[in-house]
């Protein structure tokens, strides 16, 4: 056993081993936050300080201009969060934290895709986009922008449809979240 | 006025009456304030030496302590006193300087981005972006700083901003929408607490420095003789329970007693308050007081089941919540009899295994009986500050502390240097209290320079360095785990303590023998003004007893 501080050698193995616990699910923190400077990095500081990778993050204005609203997702199968979610609650300059369940949440996603669209494959393209409810927002004789919104869900199915016919480029916003019902987030 | 005018009229309201700090260009319109803004300003030589002196000030007053630098290298050089503030929740505001705000984002002379090299290492930070926002900053500063659990605050003001003419109001009142810390705890958990007491058949109270930061010593000391519990302390809540009290089991961890750490190991329910379960207290995690359930008090729910899960959490004000632990716990009236196995038990460890050493049979000094002579020539009530070595553990094993914040050390950054600098502070905040340091030669030399602080402000502190030339802690590791491969321990002979404190303009002593020890001791601390005691201790003595890296409790050794 490599313990620690002694010159026993510790093995990879226990390496992966000792980390904390994990939800395994995905967490939505939806955190509301002062509208000053420096917030964005205090609180990615958190993450970053024990080697966690924020997959989505996102930052925008509230009902009320002294507060910004920041949205983001950790995967909780990779990373123990139950600590730096206590410790984004320490920050002076966040007010309120939720962890909201998938199940009481409606989340949304705007996403653009520049596809390669030759003449045959065109119709085919829009066809998709018709039932996906997306939006042609930009064409060229052989390419096409689609604007799509939705759960992260469907704009990944979206991709899985569309990127055989040759997916130029693809951008997406990332989620916001609010919680079901009347309550506030 | 000037806005850094109004920095002052804000220090004075908060009540600070002496700031440590070094002047730079980007500083310089606040020192020309300071020039006669009638507070006590405290030269140092480096401005880690002032960090550290405005944390020792206000451990030893637990008042707001206050350090100032200038950009650039000046705020760097504070980035050690800042962590080591953040580590054991020590109230300080760190005020730095900044380059003008046409420069910032330029590498312009002497800049640094302050703010965020420290982002992940204080409690709070500030940068000045509008002149008329530094008196609400400066207060708000002081709250974040001591309020909820303290810690360090900096506020970075561009020279510019500094220099701007404002209108100066007295703020009196912060509003922080962010930031409203749990002080009272929930009465229903309390309650639940007391009645697990109440059933407790071997209970110990596991206290931190939480204890001394909410100046709760004296509820600490009701709280654990409404019954008859046990308590041990961290390093850093040394003296928020008497060290001469029947109840006291010594201090717990990689180097506390036998006696408390086999109580943890058999207890069925420990009280942690305004402690954190930290590595060098638990040792094996999973193989941690195994038999209890914990109560853990804390005023930072962060704290919470963070290494250790908490049975019943209470978060709130260490001293409130004692208060009204007693009064729920003496209502339930148990039976104080049922804790009498437990006493016997613990009898029997305490002389089974008292902290011991092997003395020398000439006139060599072991380290351990420095401490012991230390203890006596100052009748036990000197203010201690160590430094961070095998000097420090012996310091907090054989000097029994009676009170708080007679002990004043770097626990959780164990910062080396810290010691002389933060004494230097302390006895500014105490002036009548003896404060003595106790170092090893390789710590003092991380910031003797304030030596000549000492003797400038006629600051008298008497040091006594432990010196058995080597780098001592690591070279007990290297010693004990790493084969006795002495890799770059070894401190050789100089410098020459007693010369370097004759030309900083101390008194510098030296002292080899035990026999005359506490006499030298006794005249050292009589001595007027900066004494610098050079005594030499045997070279390899190790630190012990000893919870072995990654060992259990149970399994101490030496």
């Amino acid at each position: 056993m490599g313990e620690p501080g002694t010159k026993a050698p510790l093995s990879l193995e226990e390496l992966d081993a000792a980390v904390g616990l994990r939800t395994g699910r995905k967490h939505v923190l939806s955190i509301l936050v002062e509208n000053r400077p420096g917030v964005l990095t205090r609180i990615a500081g958190l993450f970053a300080r024990r080697g966690f990778n924020i997959e989505t993050l996102t930052v925008g204005p509230t009902d009320n201009d002294q507060f910004s609203r920041i949205t983001l997702t950790v995967d909780g199968a990779l990373h123990p969060i139950d600590q730096v979610t206590k410790q984004l609650h320490k920050l002076v300059n966040v007010l309120k934290i939720r962890d909201l369940e998938p199940a009481g949440t409606v989340t949304r996603e705007l996403a653009l895709f520049k596809i390669s669209a030759e003449a045959q494959a065109r119709s085919e393209i829009l066809e998709f986009t018709a039932i996906f409810r997306g939006r042609v927002v930009d064409t060229t004789k052989r390419s096409i922008t689609v604007e799509l919104t939705g759960d992260n869900e469907k704009i990944d199915a979206y991709e899985r449809v569309v990127r055989p016919y040759g997916l130029i480029e693809m951008m997406r916003t990332g989620e916001i979240a609010m919680a079901r019902g009347r309550s506030e987030t | 006025m000037r806005a850094v005018d109004a920095v002052m009229e804000c220090l004075k309201a908060e009540g600070v009456d002496v700031v440590f700090g070094l002047p730079g260009g980007a500083n310089l319109p606040t020192y020309d304030a300071f020039y006669d803004a009638g507070i006590r300003h405290v030269l140092v030589r480096h401005e880690a030496g002032g960090g550290h002196a405005a944390e020792g000030y206000a451990k030893a007053t637990g008042r707001v302590g206050v350090a100032l630098a200038t950009s650039g290298p000046g705020a760097t050089n504070l980035v050690t006193p800042i962590a080591d503030a953040m580590m054991d929740s020590v109230p300080v505001v760190f005020i730095t300087g900044q380059v003008r705000t046409e420069l910032l984002g330029t590498d312009g002379f002497q800049e640094a981005d302050t703010l965020g090299i420290t982002i992940p290492i204080v409690k709070h930070s500030f940068m000045i972006q509008h002149p008329l926002e530094i008196p609400q900053v400066i207060h708000e500063a002081f709250h974040i700083a001591r309020s909820g659990r303290p810690g360090p605050v900096v506020i970075d003001i561009p020279q510019d901003l500094s220099r701007a003419e404002i209108p100066y109001e007295p703020v009196l009142e912060v509003s922080l929408p962010g930031y409203q810390p749990t002080i009272e705890g929930n009465q229903k958990q309390i309650r639940q607490a007391a009645n697990a007491l109440a059933s407790a058949r071997r209970p110990v109270i596991y206290a931190g420095g939480g204890v001394i930061n909410s100046n709760a010593a004296a509820e600490l000391v009701e709280f654990a003789t409404a019954d008859r519990f046990p308590v041990t302390c961290t390093l850093m809540g040394l003296g928020a329970f008497p060290g001469d009290h029947e109840q006291w089991l010594g201090m717990l961890g990689m180097h506390g007693t036998r006696t408390a750490n086999y109580a943890m190991d058999e207890a069925d329910l420990i009280c942690a308050v305004g402690a954190r379960f930290d590595d060098r207290i638990t040792g094996k995690l999973a193989e941690f007081a195994p038999h209890a359930k914990f109560i853990h008090i804390d005023i930072d729910p962060a704290e919470i089941s963070k290494n250790v899960p908490a049975h019943i959490p209470i978060v709130g004000d260490a001293r409130n919540i004692l208060r009204k632990l007693v009064v729920e716990y003496r209502a339930l009236a148990p039976d104080p009899a049922r804790l009498r196995d437990w006493w016997t038990k613990i009898d029997g460890w305490r002389s089974e295994h008292p902290l011991r050493y092997e003395d020398s049979t000439d006139s060599e000094i072991k380290p351990q009986y420095l401490i012991r002579a230390l203890y006596e020539a100052t009748d036990g009530q000197a203010v201690i500050v160590s430094d961070v070595g095998q000097h420090q553990m012996w310091a907090a094993q054989y000097y029994h502390f009676t009170r708080p914040r007679q002990w004043i050390n770097s626990g959780g950054l164990g910062t080396m240097g810290f010691g002389l600098p933060a004494a230097m502070g302390a006895k500014v905040g105490t002036p009548d209290d003896t404060v003595c340091v106790i170092a090893g030669d390789g710590s003092i030399q991380m910031n003797i320079q304030e030596l000549a602080t000492c003797v400038q402000e006629e600051i008298a502190v008497k040091v006594f360095i432990m010196n058995n030339g080597y780098l001592g802690m690591v070279r007990q590791w290297q010693e004990l785990f790493w084969d006795h491969r002495y890799s770059h321990v070894d401190m050789g002979e100089h410098p020459d303590f007693v010369k370097l404190a004759e030309a900083y303009g101390a008194t510098g002593l030296r002292f080899t023998d035990k026999h005359s020890l506490v006499e030298d001791i006794r005249a050292a601390i009589a001595t007027p003004g900066v004494v610098v005691a050079d005594v030499r201790v045997t070279r390899e003595e190790n630190t012990y007893p000893m919870i072995a890296p990654g060992a259990a409790a149970r399994d101490m050794v030496g």
